[in-house]
């Protein structure tokens, strides 16, 4: 895990921020799950997101890759808006092909991993790189052993997914994700499927990914990796930003009655 | 019996093996009752099939028989054509089914619908009445013919078979796509791979492993429902083993003869549904099970000396 990756993406190329978010509204039919989100992601930032379950930090992180659609307000990232063009002051939505290209600079990693269990974890690392960028089938191969000699797994290459512990499934995906260089990472509570001794290891990547400058967005549990690694906190509760600010700021002295009373269960 | 506890973890190198229990098995009396009756009743069939008024030795003579081969390979023909086009229009179908699109997706329903719900030997019927309602096939600059010689036995048994299959196939397609946990599109959206990109390379693999034992059971069924094909006159196996039946006078050894080489096929693809299924079932469980051929190797690399489950 010494090895470092240059991830030159990662600082962006507009010169604001990584991601910014102004007045997203999402519902579900009647459910409401955004009400007004406003935040902004710096370059090379670790942003964590936590909040009770049913906040929405995972519908908000799903809508960064345009997973889900938002409904109001505008979400962009890197400068440009996510899933829309803007053009004379109207907004078009982009084409599916269109959607996929800005996808590719984004990295995602689900709480259930979603390793294609039909290829093994080398070929799963070298799927996107081949099948999107178009790159040669020996280059994808060696960047994908150095990324999984980079998450502790070299000798893990020619095994499927079935046969990973749930950790080591985890540090594949990253591993997948990183494969296609991406300038943004959002983790969807990455360690929430996990037996607890198989948690740091996966929270030993990310950190190194964070001290090689990745901008990453974590929806998290992990309060102790939020206070050690992240560089600003948001709490969320009910489809709003409560309360936001620097993890041990946010962590040791909460302001809001909300923010107390989750932090006094999961603490 | 006296149990010994040893008080150290490390049991003493010279202990004794652990005496096995001796005790007087259960007698099964109900399971000799039933094999006896079983095995009774399997020996009166032989009989009364044997001094039957069977003419066994003809089976063998007329087994390569020119006419029953040409049948045969006919039986096999309208199988393998029947169900390439079940399987490609099963595809198209399921697609349109899940797509956006209104029109397409009610058009596959009421597509399933009819052919799922009418007997296909309905189906082949109309198939071969159909000139009632067309006389001439015109595709204007390529083609123009009478509809009875454009409609042959042939053309009529293969749209028979093959679009009542279609259905099926849609069905059985439909329900592997659905299968495929969403997570697996989502992952490979997030990774910036296409809607077509992410069907071809995630999806239909996975679906695969749901779409073909079943489709392994269609190809099978279809071996067998052909014979229904006699409807529409086309010279199939049970034809031709009529036919020379009722030329040489041997009308049931040749039905016998008929149903030996069904069995012979349907064999034949039951070993091939079962390398294919191992195939797609790649991944998806930790450890394949060995086939026969890989444990008969290994037993015999082993050496004879050791037992079979010591095969790896």
């Amino acid at each position: 895990m010494t090895s470092k990756m240059t991830t030159t993406k990662a600082a962006g190329t507009s010169g604001g921020p990584m991601v910014k978010a102004e007045g997203v509204h999402k519902s579900f039919g009647a459910a409401h799950i955004l009400k007004g989100i406003d935040l902004e992601v710096a370059p090379r930032e670790v942003f964590c997101l936590i909040g009770p379950s049913g906040s929405g930090k995972s519908t908000f992180l799903r809508c960064i890759n345009h997973l889900e659609k938002v409904n109001a307000g505008r979400l962009s990232v890197d400068g440009e808006l996510v899933g829309y063009r803007e053009h004379n002051g109207k907004l078009y939505e982009l084409r599916d092909r269109e959607v996929a290209a800005r996808r590719r600079d984004i990295g995602m990693v689900f709480q259930r991993f979603n390793l294609f269990p039909h290829m093994t974890a080398v070929e799963n690392i070298m799927e996107a790189p081949i099948q999107v960028k178009g790159e040669s089938k020996s280059a994808a191969r060696e960047r994908a052993v150095k990324l999984l000699d980079r998450v502790g797994l070299s000798d893990k290459a020619g095994n499927y997914p079935s046969q990973l512990s749930g950790g080591q499934q985890q540090r594949v995906a990253i591993a997948r994700a990183l494969a296609m260089e991406p300038k943004l990472m959002l983790f969807d509570e990455p360690t929430s499927a996990l037996d607890p001794e198989l948690v740091g290891d996966v929270l030993d990547v990310m950190k190194d990914l964070a001290a090689d400058g990745m901008t990453m967005i974590v929806v998290t549990h992990e309060m102790g990796f939020a206070r050690e690694v992240g560089d600003s906190l948001v709490f969320m509760d009910d489809g709003v930003v409560v309360e936001s600010g620097h993890p041990r700021e946010v962590l040791g002295n909460p302001q809001h009655e909300r923010t107390k009373s989750f932090l006094s269960k999961v603490l | 019996m006296s149990v010994d506890v040893d008080k150290s973890a490390q049991p003493p190198a010279d202990a004794p093996p652990p005496q096995s229990l001796k005790a007087i098995p259960v007698r099964h009396y109900g399971r000799w009752v039933a094999a006896i009756v079983v095995i009774g009743l399997i020996a009166l069939l032989g009989r009364a099939f044997a001094t039957a008024d069977v003419n066994w030795d003809a089976i063998p003579q007329y087994m390569f028989n020119a006419d029953i081969l040409k049948g045969l390979r006919n039986t096999l023909l309208i199988t393998v054509l029947s169900m390439i086009i079940g399987i490609v229009g099963g595809v198209i179908l399921a697609v349109m089914r899940q797509s956006k699109n209104p029109v397409t997706s009610t058009v596959a329903w009421f597509y399933v619908w009819f052919f799922r719900g009418t007997p296909v030997y309905v189906q082949l019927f109309l198939w071969f009445n159909l000139g009632l309602v067309f006389q001439y096939i015109d595709i204007m600059p390529i083609y123009k013919d009478e509809w009875s010689d454009f409609m042959t036995p042939f053309l009529c048994a293969l749209l028979g078979l093959g679009l009542n299959e279609a259905a099926y196939m849609a069905e059985i397609c439909r329900a592997g796509l659905n299968a495929v946990d969403e997570g697996q599109t989502e992952a490979a959206h997030a990774l910036g791979m296409s809607h077509a990109k992410t069907l071809r390379r995630i999806i239909v693999p996975q679906a695969m492993r749901v779409i073909v034992p079943p489709t392994g059971n269609e190809v099978i069924n279809m071996l067998k429902t052909s014979s229904l094909v006699i409807a529409v006159q086309y010279y199939d196996l049970l034809q031709a083993a009529q036919n020379v039946g009722r030329d040489s006078g041997v009308v049931v050894e040749m039905l016998i003869l008929a149903a030996a080489w069904y069995l012979i096929a349907t064999t034949v693809l039951s070993i091939g549904q079962y390398y294919l299924e191992r195939y797609y079932a790649r991944g998806s469980s930790r450890q394949l099970p060995l086939t026969p051929l890989q444990r008969a190797k290994a037993k015999l690399s082993g050496g004879f000396n050791r037992s079979a489950g010591g095969a790896a």
